[in-house]
């Protein structure tokens, strides 16, 4: 096994005393080989982490932009293996930059859970986001998942109590993901001392890194949050913009969001630099 | 099964399992939601004022108990078929558990009486639903009126073409009615939007499901406010006839009506279940909504059951003349009903069920809702190989006044 991509990657942020930037897109969105050519470009413009969402007909937790993004990959044709098949390739060229599938459960039984996770990790994929998996069923998934080395990252969110907060830690590996509103992604956005004192409540509980996601759409917000969190997660406001570029027929889509991912990474780099000021 | 008494109707297991299906596949920020409703719904059931109130309810507003009617000319109709099949000795009585008669016009209320309780109960401000032909958009706009909470109905924007009168009975009760313009615009795309709304609104919202299934404790709790159909029945027939009925029918798109009237008789070894799903333009086509007969097990909704997908597990569209039937899934109690063989499943084609609907229009002065006329096309089709001494039970879960234009427009009639 190679070392793991995610410990390292954070490790290496926070020596550089910042907090990484993770950036969704929908694999195949808007179509296999314009989202190859945004994988590539992810890591040049600053995302540390890329979460690839694998598109699944009922995104029940996903607001619109991603339900979009999900329609617009699945309309051209984009299958799990052709999914893991991209991340191939772009491990040809980048065996550093972590990559985490995001999607629901469904597509993974269909796939088959030790299929899939063998599949996963011979493409290159270091862990999964399972929307609809909680802990209490995520039995059929784990010992697959921990036989390949894959990490399972958990979720918590605002309605994740101290009663609760130890059920979803009891397995979490990779990292912890604060959803910071109670909500589908890209709607409402989180007040910033809200989220600060979420994670210093869940950095009392784990030695994980805390990612932050759901709500976040500008450099400023990304910022914000960067202050405090480990990592700040950045999706809807991505997918919303490939999605309008793939509505103009634009042929410069991977360009365009390398732009878009360089404002959100230079202000997570500068967060705590002006925090400190 | 319980291991130690062999019933069938000891299920769900504590995380909601019924064999391999069932359980709680929800997004995070639900969970301690789900879990709280489990326990409130254990608590309203220990309590006997709960139980009390809900009878109440069920007496004085929904109007239960429903009829158990004995339907003599389709007993007759069935018994001239028979004999012209060469067998003269064969036609089972048939008798009609008659839940269109309750309040609504279906047997959704039963269920929305029960939740809205329990909304009560838990403090909720707001309530929430999901429909697909309406009826139970209507059943919970009405109890939202009832208690005076405000209420919003989620449908799939296609399903509200071919059901206007509901969508104006919904409006008329005081409810807003949300078009979903998602996916393929039916009942699981409204599903969807409900739960979008649910985990947004987790603090002052309770969500009404409206058939039995769902992340665990709803398959549990919408079975156990239906079952009222099917042990009022248990006691009807064993009044009329002084025994159990041979064979048991209802129509199945969740299975709400169906588990109710069935749950009571799990243990009844000698009683036969039937359910039947709507194959739309046949098994043979992909336009059925059989996710027995044409599924996979898969996990949508909150929970592991049967489902129309794709060899990528996407989910595909269902069809049914019926839009109350029109769903890829069902609960999970059915796929485990299923797979141990306790209920034996068919279908029936948008075809069959309008013959069964005219039948029993013409037979009984009766008009069905499509849902159930696929348990009368079962009927007609079965009864005619079953002796006269025999009985069969059918569920009458809804009338038809909403299908008429539906109908017409099959029959290539305009009105």
């Amino acid at each position: 096994m190679s070392t793991d991509r995610l410990s390292t990657r954070f490790a290496a942020c926070a020596a550089q005393g910042r907090a990484a930037l993770v950036t969704f897109v929908t694999a195949g969105d808007p179509d296999l080989a314009t989202s190859a050519g945004i994988l590539a470009a992810l890591p040049g413009a600053g995302a540390d982490i890329i979460e690839l969402g694998m598109p699944f007909t009922d995104p029940m937790a996903d607001g619109p932009a991603i339900q979009r993004g999900n329609l617009r990959s699945l309309g051209a044709g984009t299958t799990l293996k052709a999914l893991l098949a991209m991340v191939a390739e772009f491990r040809q060229t980048d065996a550093a930059t972590p990559i985490v599938l995001m999607g629901y459960f469904n597509p993974i039984l269909a796939f088959g859970p030790e299929r899939f996770a063998q599949a996963a990790r011979a493409a290159g994929i270091d862990g999964c986001i399972v929307v609809d998996l909680p802990p209490e069923e995520a039995g059929e998934l784990v010992p697959a998942l921990s036989a390949h080395g894959l990490h399972l990252v958990r979720l918590a969110t605002p309605t994740t109590d101290a009663a609760r907060l130890p059920a979803v830690l009891d397995g979490a590996s990779g990292f912890l993901y604060y959803v910071a509103v109670a909500g589908i992604t890209g709607a409402n956005s989180a007040a910033a001392a809200d989220i600060a004192a979420a994670v210093t409540r869940l950095k009392a509980a784990t030695p994980l890194p805390i990612a932050v996601g759901f709500g976040v759409r500008t450099p400023e917000q990304a910022a914000a949050i960067a202050a405090h969190a480990d990592a700040v997660v950045v999706g809807s406001a991505i997918v919303d913009a490939i999605g309008a570029a793939a509505e103009q027929r634009a042929n410069d889509i991977p360009a365009r969001v390398a732009v878009q991912v360089g404002a959100l990474a230079a202000a997570v780099r500068d967060a705590r630099k002006d925090h400190a000021a | 099964m319980n291991a130690e008494t062999g019933s069938l109707r000891a299920g769900p297991d504590a995380n909601g399992h019924f064999g391999p299906f069932g359980g709680r596949y929800v997004a995070e920020t639900l969970m301690p939601l789900i879990l709280e409703l489990e326990q409130a719904y254990a608590a309203a059931k220990a309590d006997p004022a709960f139980r009390a109130e809900l009878d109440d309810l069920l007496k004085h507003y929904v109007g239960r108990p429903s009829p158990l009617y004995f339907a003599p000319r389709l007993t007759e109709e069935i018994r001239r078929v028979a004999a012209a099949q060469g067998r003269p000795e064969c036609g089972a009585k048939i008798y009609l558990k008659r839940d269109e008669l309750n309040h609504t016009g279906a047997h959704k209320i039963n269920n929305c009486i029960g939740q809205i309780l329990l909304a009560r109960r838990m403090g909720k401000t707001r309530i929430i639903a999901e429909t697909g032909a309406g009826q139970h958009g209507v059943a919970t706009a009405t109890v939202a009126a009832r208690f005076g909470l405000p209420c919003t109905i989620y449908m799939g924007a296609r399903d509200i073409e071919r059901q206007a009168p509901n969508v104006f009975r919904m409006k008329l009760l005081g409810a807003e009615v949300k078009a979903v313009e998602s996916g393929s615009r039916t009942l699981k795309d409204a599903m969807n939007e409900a739960l979008r709304d649910w985990v947004t609104n987790v603090h002052d919202t309770f969500y009404i499901i409206g058939t039995a299934a769902g992340p665990h404790p709803y398959p549990e709790l919408v079975r156990d406010f239906q079952t009222v159909i099917g042990r009022e029945a248990r006691a009807q027939i064993l009044e009329h006839e002084g025994r159990l009925p041979d064979l048991l029918v209802a129509s199945i798109g969740g299975g709400s009506n169906a588990i109710g009237l069935f749950h009571p008789f799990l243990d009844d070894r000698d009683v036969r279940i039937v359910g039947i799903e709507a194959s739309g333009k046949g098994l043979d086509t992909h336009e059925h909504a059989a996710s027995l007969a044409g599924g996979r097990a898969g996990v949508l909704h909150g929970n592991k059951t049967m489902l129309l997908q794709d060899e990528d597990g996407q989910i595909t569209e269902a069809h049914s003349i019926s839009a109350g039937l029109d769903y890829p899934g069902i609960g999970p109690e059915h796929a485990w009903l299923h797979a141990i063989g306790r209920v034996e499943y068919q279908s029936a084609t948008d075809s069959e069920a309008l013959e069964g609907f005219q039948l029993l229009c013409r037979t009984e002065g009766i008009i069905p809702a499509l849902e159930p006329s696929h348990a009368i096309a079962a009927v007609a089709r079965i009864a005619p190989t079953m002796g006269k001494d025999q009985i069969i039970i059918a569920n009458l879960c809804g009338r038809g006044d909403k299908d008429i234009f539906t109908v017409a427009a099959a029959l290539g009639v305009s009105i």
